[in-house]
């Protein structure tokens, strides 16, 4: 079983923390997962940065920006992460847009995530058409959770459709924003996450986009199976470096 | 339809909806509406009649006397500079503000490069009272003044653009993150042939007008519908689609798109997609590209803002790619000559993006019978500054 699977099979809510590849510093990569791990967090995605990320705001944008100045590539994180299983066991996935891993060739960087031992993708301008016509195929050759997007505005049809073709879970945007938009959540989202519980999907839900602390991070996952913090991470590692990442989590977690 | 769009989105290999599920509402709405909305009568009769009545359709088609002399051929200039706010771009936005207004959207985005999609978009705004939004990449505000300030008299918001390299591309970034966060009131006028199906599709059937007229004008002027070349200038390639549009299927007409090499090809300054881009994926649209051996999309270099993308439409991609159509490249310098010629021969003075479909004659010789059409896409009212320093005036 995927380690993805085996992690949403615990009797727990779950966090996930996303962070870019490469920023602070090129070379922070491993030591950022090996520290999240160590604080508790469940499961990573591990930010391949692309030079026009249309569906981030300004804090991921930001730092994508840096981390490609810094000189991170396709290989270069590839190389970083070769050992990573050799210190760290809970779930990783690499999440990034398309055209980086369209011109790594897909087959090809789908098999070097097998070999490094990587879970999971998102993609988030790969459309659920074309991956499912063209490219699941490879993706369950090596063993790949692909992990798709709903958003409030999805029609229950479309995401019934997305449970069908998934095998890990959904990754349940919060509302109509890009990343980093906004903290906390009214009775809309509530609404909205209590919507997609009592569907009843095959695939458990984890809700990104404005989880920032303890607060969001309970309400989001008061339906949801875990919750997924992104900008709020990269800014404490703008402005703390990745020295007290457990500090983070805690002040999540508790 | 070999060179048109299929009924999936795609020219060929090109094209297609390469979008975060957070746009695909949008998206999908205009994908199911937008042929229907075009073909309703009501919706034809508002275009053609505001197509005449306010931009000032149909634009002349020109027998360019004194420079077909010059280059021994025979040269009709469709004369789209005429139009009311100086450039193509209008035929577009007119339709996609009608097409807006009939999906009951009440606020537009756009992005622009050198502002001339951004006027013609505060433009049909003003006209149709709506709330119009412009993104515009903060080094272009600076260097495009004359035409913030248009867009500020005709009442819309210009917000800069601060991420990434702070130009066109990043605009266009900053419009469609404004679509993600405002997906039900929102329409997103696009100002090229590029972007996600369909709007490639969709602006190429607004600026199809400019060939629907060449095909009749030609007709009266040399007792054919057909000319020998049809010439036009590609960024994202706008104007070049209406150009040859109704052309496409007919191969008897050769059509010539020409792209920007700014300071030379190989020269790291340059525009020249088809030489220099590889298939990947930008602003939703599998085409050519510019980018890193790695997938990051580079910062492309021309003198003219409007030619100053790393992409080309979906559509050129395939044009490129299937051979339906030459490629040729034109340096900065090659261009502004172009264009102080025309000044001087014809008593036109070219945008600076049409300038460069107008200094083809030294790259290519033409018959003396040959029929060649320049799409003369724009005026050179907003690059007067440029002209000014480049020759001294």
């Amino acid at each position: 079983m995927n380690r993805i699977q085996s992690k949403l099979q615990e009797d727990k809510k779950l966090l996930s923390i996303y962070f870019t590849a490469g920023y602070p510093n090129l070379n922070d990569t491993v030591s950022i997962i090996q520290n999240l791990e160590k604080s508790g967090v469940d499961m990573i995605e591990i930010g391949l940065p692309f030079s026009d990320p249309l569906a981030d705001g300004p804090t991921i944008q930001a730092s994508s920006t840096q981390a490609l100045k810094n000189g991170m590539t396709t290989e270069v994180l590839f190389n970083q992460l070769k050992d990573i299983r050799q210190t760290v066991s809970i779930p990783l996935i690499i999440m990034g847009y398309f055209n980086p891993m369209l011109q790594y060739g897909v087959d090809a960087f789908c098999k070097k995530c097998q070999a490094i031992g990587i879970d999971g993708l998102i993609i988030p301008d790969l459309p659920v058409d074309v991956y499912n016509d063209q490219y699941k195929a490879t993706f369950e050759k090596y063993g790949l959770i692909n992990v798709f997007l709903i958003t409030p505005q999805t029609s229950e049809e479309r995401i019934q459709f997305i449970d069908s073709i998934s095998n890990g879970f959904i990754y349940m945007v919060s509302s109509a924003s890009v990343t980093g938009s906004s903290s906390g959540f009214g009775d809309e989202q509530t609404n909205y996450f209590k919507r997609i519980a009592d569907m009843n999907l095959d695939n458990p839900q984890i809700v990104g986009f404005g989880i920032s602390d303890n607060k969001s991070f309970t309400q989001a996952t008061q339906y949801a199976k875990g919750a997924i913090i992104g900008s709020a991470f990269i800014k404490h590692l703008t402005s703390n470096g990745s020295d007290s990442i457990t500090g983070f989590v805690d002040n999540i977690l508790n | 339809m070999k060179h048109n769009i299929d009924s999936k989105g795609y020219y060929g290999k090109f094209g297609g909806a390469y979008i975060p599920e957070m746009l695909y509402p949008n998206v999908e709405e205009l994908r199911q509406n937008y042929l229907k909305i075009m073909a309703e009568p009501s919706f034809k009769k508002e275009f053609d009649q505001l197509l005449k009545d306010y931009v000032g359709r149909p634009s002349p088609l020109y027998f360019a006397k004194r420079l077909s002399e010059k280059y021994n051929t025979k040269v009709y200039l469709k004369r789209e500079d005429l139009n009311h706010t100086g450039a193509h771009k209008v035929n577009n936005t007119i339709g996609q503000i009608l097409m807006a207004q009939r999906l009951g959207k009440t606020r537009i985005i756009a992005e622009t490069g050198a502002g001339q999609h951004g006027v013609a978009t505060a433009t049909v705004c003003a006209l149709m009272g709506m709330e119009c939004i412009v993104y515009m990449g903060e080094i272009d505000i600076a260097r495009q003044a004359p035409n913030v300030a248009r867009m500020k008299m005709l009442g819309a918001e210009v917000r800069p653009a601060l991420s990434g390299s702070r130009t066109l591309k990043d605009a266009t970034n900053e419009a469609i993150r404004d679509w993600i966060n405002n997906p039900i009131d929102t329409h997103y006028i696009i100002g090229s042939v590029v972007g996600p199906h369909p709007y490639p599709d969709m602006v190429a059937r607004f600026q199809a007008i400019v060939s629907e007229e060449i095909k009749w004008q030609l007709l009266e002027k040399e007792g054919t519908e057909k000319p020998d070349y049809v010439v036009a200038c590609v960024g994202g390639g706008s104007n070049a689609a209406g150009a040859f549009y109704h052309y496409l299927e007919d191969t008897d007409v050769k059509l010539i798109a020409v792209e920007a090499a700014g300071k030379g090809i190989h020269s790291g300054e340059s525009a020249a997609t088809s030489v220099l881009g590889r298939e990947g994926i930008i602003h939703g649209s599998k085409t050519l590209l510019m980018q890193t051996k790695d997938g990051q999309i580079t910062e492309p270099y021309s003198i003219s803002a409007g030619l100053d993308y790393p992409g080309v439409g979906p559509m050129h991609a395939h044009l490129y790619t299937s051979g339906r159509a030459e490629f040729i490249s034109i340096t900065d310098d090659d261009a502004m000559i172009a264009g102080l010629e025309l000044s001087k021969l014809e008593g036109i003075i070219p945008a600076i993006e049409t300038s460069h479909s107008l200094a083809i004659f030294d790259k290519k010789t033409f018959k003396k019978e040959d029929v060649v059409v320049i799409n003369l896409s724009g005026r050179g009212d907003k690059d007067l500054q440029n002209y000014i320093d480049y020759f001294k005036l």
